[in-house]
């Protein structure tokens, strides 16, 4: 393909946003330059998403993807990050409806994960997506939110920064500041 | 200590959760104000406005203080960049894992294309 076709196609980024409705629900939207089939293709064939799952900037990588996109059938993905044990993500299909809308659950938690909701809807070519996951309960979210190794560390630091008893009016907390980034 | 911690999320986000009270704490960002003040500036009864100070307090983003027989109101010692932080991040994975998913769409687009032209030959 050539380089400067493309980049003349490339349209302005679109934004990805990310909102805690509730206690048990997050949400993320962002809008893609092609018709829903398409993307909807690439949430479905292990072979695509299996590309952009884990961006290359994660420290994680994805060992193998199994994808069985039809109502009941089953999904496991499994990750690996350097020498510890890999961890397997899998659920179950509940709603498959090409080219609009997928559901599964998130099984790994022992039935405690949450239930996902991705809705495909295009217009002008473009196709906004919007991924709902409803946790069964406020500490699932917290959990889920705290799971990623790149944000990990973030934590800790959270952590060290709370552990410092009581800090006042006085004393602001400082997890801005030491923040990676 | 983690728990420690989600509580404290717990206790902001329900705080956040409604309008007037992400209202209020704007409202203070930029100035001081007694609770008469607020309950005027969002047309609200001193009691409805007390209730949702309250629970601003309670998650620590508002600090009240009882100056004769006016209470004043500032924000608080637990600002609110937990928690934006904490999303932040979530938004970062999403945004770049959103970037490797633009360029397979690209390439299905044209794909997509070029298998429409052989198709028309």
């Amino acid at each position: 393909m050539d380089a400067r076709r493309e980049s003349e196609l490339s349209p302005m980024k679109n934004r990805t946003t990310v909102e805690r409705k509730s206690e048990r629900e997050l949400v993320v939207t962002r809008t893609f330059d092609g018709p829903a089939r398409l993307v909807f293709e690439a949430w479905t064939k292990p072979e695509l998403f299996k590309r952009w799952w884990i961006p290359k900037s994660f420290p994680v990588s994805l060992l193998s993807c199994e994808m069985d996109v039809r109502v009941g059938g089953g999904y496991r993905l499994l990750f690996g990050n350097g020498d510890a044990e890999p961890k397997p993500f899998f659920g179950k299909y509940i709603e498959v409806t090409p080219p609009s809308r997928l559901v599964w659950t998130n099984d790994e938690d022992h039935g405690g994960g949450a239930v996902t909701t991705v809705t495909f809807e295009e217009k002008g070519g473009k196709t906004l997506v919007v991924m709902h996951d409803l946790h069964h309960s406020k500490e699932g979210l917290d959990e889920a939110l705290g799971s990623y190794d790149a944000i990990g560390e973030t934590f800790d630091q959270l952590d060290e920064v709370l552990v410092t008893p009581a800090a006042g009016a006085s004393q602001p907390l400082t997890a801005s500041s030491r923040r990676t980034s | 200590m983690v728990q420690h911690y989600s509580d404290r999320l717990d206790a902001s986000f329900a705080a956040l959760s409604d309008a007037t009270r992400r209202g209020v704490l704007e409202q203070l960002g930029r100035a001081e104000a007694s609770i008469t003040d607020l309950a005027d500036k969002f047309r609200m009864t001193l009691t409805g406005m007390k209730k949702h100070v309250g629970i601003l307090e309670e998650a620590g983003l508002v600090a009240t203080e009882k100056v004769g027989r006016v209470r004043t109101c500032k924000l608080g010692p637990h600002r609110l960049e937990e928690e934006t932080a904490w999303l932040e991040e979530h938004r970062r994975l999403w945004d770049s894992r959103f970037g490797e998913l633009d360029q397979v769409v690209e390439e299905l687009k044209q794909k997509e294309k070029i298998d429409g032209r052989k198709k028309r030959k």
